[in-house]
């Protein structure tokens, strides 16, 4: 193997799993220990600088950093990144004199941010204090888009909500609540120098069976159904409830029936349970409120009386696999299943919708009726039309509608900088040892076995009560405290120096996790499989450093090192060391020009 | 050194022996050793070796004098028995340990110190003894407690760290215990455990008196350039006559060998030594050559190491007094005081 290039930004990034996982990067070891110091409005400007919305993100992320969070690989659960991320909300101080002030004088650019969502918000978060002129339109009277209408209150209030927007419409966003967008031609002919769609996937798949068009008094679309209870213009609901869908929506729609009335709720997935869309947590948060999930159910009719909606007929279906591993769900010969119902809510999925984009004004769209948009700049065919969002590839999750944003920035500001918007920023790194004493460094290297700490609920006869009680309590200091213990640091890296190593095998005897070898180079698969344990973690990089004395070299297999220290502390001549290394992305500003 | 104890995580591949432990269940506390001491990497040496045997902890007791080395057993098997005793007597206590109780696995820990200095008549007569045990010096040449003096198996002509030569006449141990009659003799180097590992293993196999010298660089008053025993010194100088494969029990000889550049040696256990002849003309079954050449390689400047002479057959100590097969700690009274009658029988023996 080739001696690895440790000054390549990307191979620590990518040892430091939870912020390599982030969409938006977050620096999460980082804010992890800030926590840990009680320092929650450090964490909080962390997080608010790399993903905007930390208080949001805290009670709603879809935490990809979670599943790679190197605890998961050494003991079993991941560090509650997200619920951590809520402590540095819920316990900062006023953070307002920190957040950027509106530009003291505007640029003489105009931008047009279609919605008010979290993917048009960090877009005006990053031009606004630049002195762009950014005006966000959205058909509600506020800002927000699906994290306000979609998600339940009970979830996430709207003081949480109001509150992390208004940082953004603070800095001298010009938001024009009310007021939809009908015309891309029309918005284009106002001559703004550039546009942001971020409209989301605004559309709810519908479920074309026998009995649809007779009953649909009480069929309803997810989404929608949802933003009608957030905007209170639904207070109830039938005692005999079906929500038929496996993702999050579909755990958003059947806690909240169970909230206004629903005592017999249940949800039905033509899926597997583990094939769900939903993420675990959230199917977890049902089960705990009594809510049954059936599974390998397709419908297949609904049934009713009357005008009236009586059941809805299902079809038992079971998995079966292609040559290539694609899962088809095939009839299982079983007789069908009936469940009675009073209503039926349906989260089969979201779709895109851009109606009001005229097709003639030079935005290409695809096959699948979605716009043309480049995966990097964000641009679409129009040079001044930007998509982010799941306007962009499709519905996602909010991080990376922010992640997108910031790209979105970083593209207008570039081009309204007469720059070329293909060439990206490189990202700020630094590498800075941590060691404060002989034994001493600066972060918490006493590893320990530790099993994940549980958010407290608020019990659920008060939760099931109210529509708005948020039933996440969050975390108190002191569990917050503990929980931040479990974080590996793992942006402290070992950093290895080869002229001073004297091949003394210390770091080899000592390292817990027998991550360390010395021994002669070969191509690396052969290499991989004669470590002092064999590293089959293909995801994880080796670090290979050559230059020894006795021509052989040093390799280090990344993926379970804790990051504790020991090679560096037993090590004779400093030829290990442990470096704390911190990546922030470039985000729009003089910086990324 | 560090002042904080291993975490308990492991790689999650981590092999399980026949007892089902691990390695790290062989492990004991965290070396209060200057960071890089090569005593660390033997006690690394002798886990992995109690580990791929899969002794049972309980079998083994661990003995030991004063000194850097002597504290070690404090680092390794954690499970195990220990003693550590007065300076340069761990020979005597662990004689007399053996001949308390035959059925333990002895491992015998002492310094150039404690062996070639205070203790070096007790070095002496253990192993003429033939004491079942496997005795261990790791052996850096200097009195690394004390700063740096040099010890007595400090080469003639090394350097100390202030740039002093050291004027004594070196004892080699390996040569004085060929000439003590030891049934197994061994040289090794801590930096070389591929070389370190087998030679422990085969030593713990070993019944009568086992000796490995093992070269173990002092990082922090011996391992700079003129010191003979520094890790680079060591690797430019090793000789290397054999390297060592040991077969224990019905474990199939997976590697195979030109014939005529293997020797196999059976020791009593039924364990198997192969030892692949590095150098064609070393003989390990030859006392006397392996003394002779011991002498000429010294002559030219290089450290011989590997296992230097093995006796298969040897008997040790419990053979030589004729005892009986159980442990003296475990007979009972009516074994020890058999009665008047047997008096009798034995005093008529005598008239």
């Amino acid at each position: 193997m080739r001696p690895t290039d440790i000054s390549a930004p990307d191979y620590f990034h990518k040892v430091v799993d939870c912020q390599w996982a982030c969409p938006a990067h977050t620096p999460v070891p980082e804010y992890i220990r800030l926590i840990a110091a009680g320092r929650y409005s450090d964490a909080y400007m962390i997080n608010w600088k790399s993903n905007v919305f930390p208080g949001i993100l805290g009670r709603t992320c879809d935490r990809p950093c979670e599943p790679a969070c190197r605890r998961v690989r050494v003991e079993d659960e991941p560090v509650a990144i997200c619920r951590l991320k809520r402590v540095a909300a819920d316990y900062k101080d006023d953070i307002k004199a920190r957040l950027p002030k509106p530009a003291a004088a505007k640029n003489g650019k105009r931008i047009a941010l279609v919605g008010a969502g979290p993917a048009s918000l960090t877009v005006a978060r990053d031009l606004a204090p630049l002195g762009y002129d950014c005006v966000v339109f959205d058909g509600d009277s506020r800002a927000g888009g699906m994290m306000r209408t979609q998600i339940p209150k009970f979830r996430l209030p709207d003081s949480v909500i109001d509150e992390e927007t208004n940082y953004i419409l603070d800095l001298g966003v010009d938001f024009r609540g009310g007021s939809r967008i009908d015309s891309m031609k029309a918005l284009l002919a106002e001559g703004y120098d550039a546009v942001m769609v971020g409209s989301g996937a605004p559309r709810g798949r519908d479920l074309d069976i026998p009995g649809r068009k007779e009953a649909a008094a009480n069929i309803h679309i997810g989404i929608d159904w949802l933003a009608s209870v957030s905007f209170d213009h639904i207070h109830s609901i039938g005692k005999r409830v079906i929500v038929l869908g496996g993702g999050n929506t579909a755990m958003d729609c059947c806690r909240s029936a169970r909230r206004l009335g629903g005592e017999d709720v249940k949800v039905v997935v033509r899926s597997g349970f583990d094939e769900m869309k939903a993420s675990p947590w959230e199917k977890e948060d049902a089960a705990r409120e009594g809510i049954p999930i059936h599974n390998f159910l397709m419908p297949k009719q609904f049934l009713h009386q009357d005008g009236k909606l009586a059941g809805v007929v299902f079809e038992k279906v079971k998995a079966e696999y292609d040559a290539k591993g694609r899962r088809k769900l095939v009839p299982s010969g079983e007789s069908d299943v009936t469940f009675d119902c009073d209503d039926v809510l349906v989260a089969v999925g979201q779709e895109n919708a851009f109606p009001w984009i005229e097709r003639d004004i030079g935005i290409a769209f695809d096959e699948h009726g979605m716009p043309v948009v480049d995966k990097v700049t964000f641009r679409s065919t129009h040079p001044k039309v930007f998509f982010g969002g799941d306007a962009a590839f499709g519905p996602k999750n909010i991080i990376w509608a922010v992640a997108h944003g910031h790209e979105v920035a970083v593209s207008i500001d570039k081009m309204l900088h007469g720059e070329n918007i293909a060439e990206r920023p490189l990202p700020a790194v630094t590498v800075v040892n941590q060691k404060m004493g002989i034994h001493e460094w600066s972060y918490k290297n006493e590893i320990m076995p530790d099993e994940r700490y549980a958010v407290p609920h608020r019990d659920n006869a008060t939760a099931l009560a109210s529509i708005k009680a948020e039933v996440e309590l969050g975390f108190d200091a002191k569990l917050a405290l503990a929980e931040a213990g479990r974080c590996l640091n793992c942006d402290v890296q070992t950093v290895f120096s080869a002229p001073l190593c004297i091949e003394c095998d210390a770091c080899v005897d000592i390292c817990p996790m027998d991550c360390i070898t010395f021994t002669e180079n070969g191509a690396e698969d052969e290499l991989r499989q004669r470590l002092h344990a064999p590293a089959l973690n293909l995801n994880q990089e080796i670090y290979v450093a050559d230059g020894l004395k006795t021509g052989r070299i040093m390799a280090k297999d990344e993926d379970v090192c804790l990051h504790c220290g020991l090679c560096a502390e037993r090590c004779p001549t400093g030829a290990w060391d442990m470096n704390k290394y911190f990546i922030e992305m470039a985000h729009a500003g003089p910086s990324c020009r | 050194m560090t002042y904080l104890a291993k975490p308990k995580f492991h790689h999650p591949s981590l092999p399980k022996n026949a007892l089902g432990y691990t390695r790290r269940d062989y492990e004991a506390a965290t070396s209060t050793l200057c960071a890089g001491c090569g005593h660390d990497s033997i006690s690394a040496a002798i886990i992995e070796a109690a580990f791929e045997m899969a002794i049972e902890p309980h079998r083994v007791a661990k003995i030991s004098g004063i000194g850097c080395s002597s504290k070690t057993p404090t680092y390794f098997l954690g499970a195990s028995h220990g003693f550590n005793s007065v300076h340069g007597r761990m020979p005597s206590v662990l004689t007399g340990a053996n001949l308390a109780n035959r059925d333990l696995i002895y491992l015998g820990i002492s310094g150039d110190g404690d062996s070639a200095s205070i203790g070096f008549g007790q070095f002496a007569h253990a192993l003429r003894r033939g004491v079942n045990m496997t005795y261990i010096v790791e052996n850096n040449g200097v009195y690394g407690l004390t700063k740096g003096q040099f010890s007595a198996t400090a080469d003639r002509g090394s350097k100390s760290k202030k740039g002093v030569v050291n004027t004594d006449n070196a004892i080699d141990l390996v040569a004085m215990a060929l000439q003590l009659g030891a049934t197994f003799v061994a040289r090794s180097f801590s930096g070389d455990k591929r070389q370190l590992v087998p030679i422990i293993k085969a030593a713990l196999a070993h019944r009568g008196a086992a000796f490995i010298d093992v070269i173990s660089p002092c990082i922090a008053f011996n391992n700079h350039p003129g010191s003979t025993k520094s890790l680079d010194y060591v690797r430019a100088h090793n000789e290397a006559v054999n390297a060592l494969d040991i077969m224990i029990g019905r474990e199939a000889i997976t590697v195979d060998y030109e014939p005529g550049e293997v020797v196999e040696v059976t020791q009593h256990d039924g364990s198997v030594l192969t030892l692949r002849k590095l150098n064609e003309d070393y003989d390990a079954s030859d006392r006397v050559a392996a003394m002779n050449f011991l002498q000429q390689e010294a002559a030219k400047g290089r450290i011989v190491t590997g296992l230097l002479y093995v006796d298969g057959d040897a008997d040790d100590l419990h053979r030589h007094f004729n005892t009986v097969a159980t442990p003296l700690n475990q007979l009972n009274e009516p074994e020890l005081c058999p009665g008047s009658k047997a008096l009798d029988k034995i005093n008529a023996g005598l008239r």
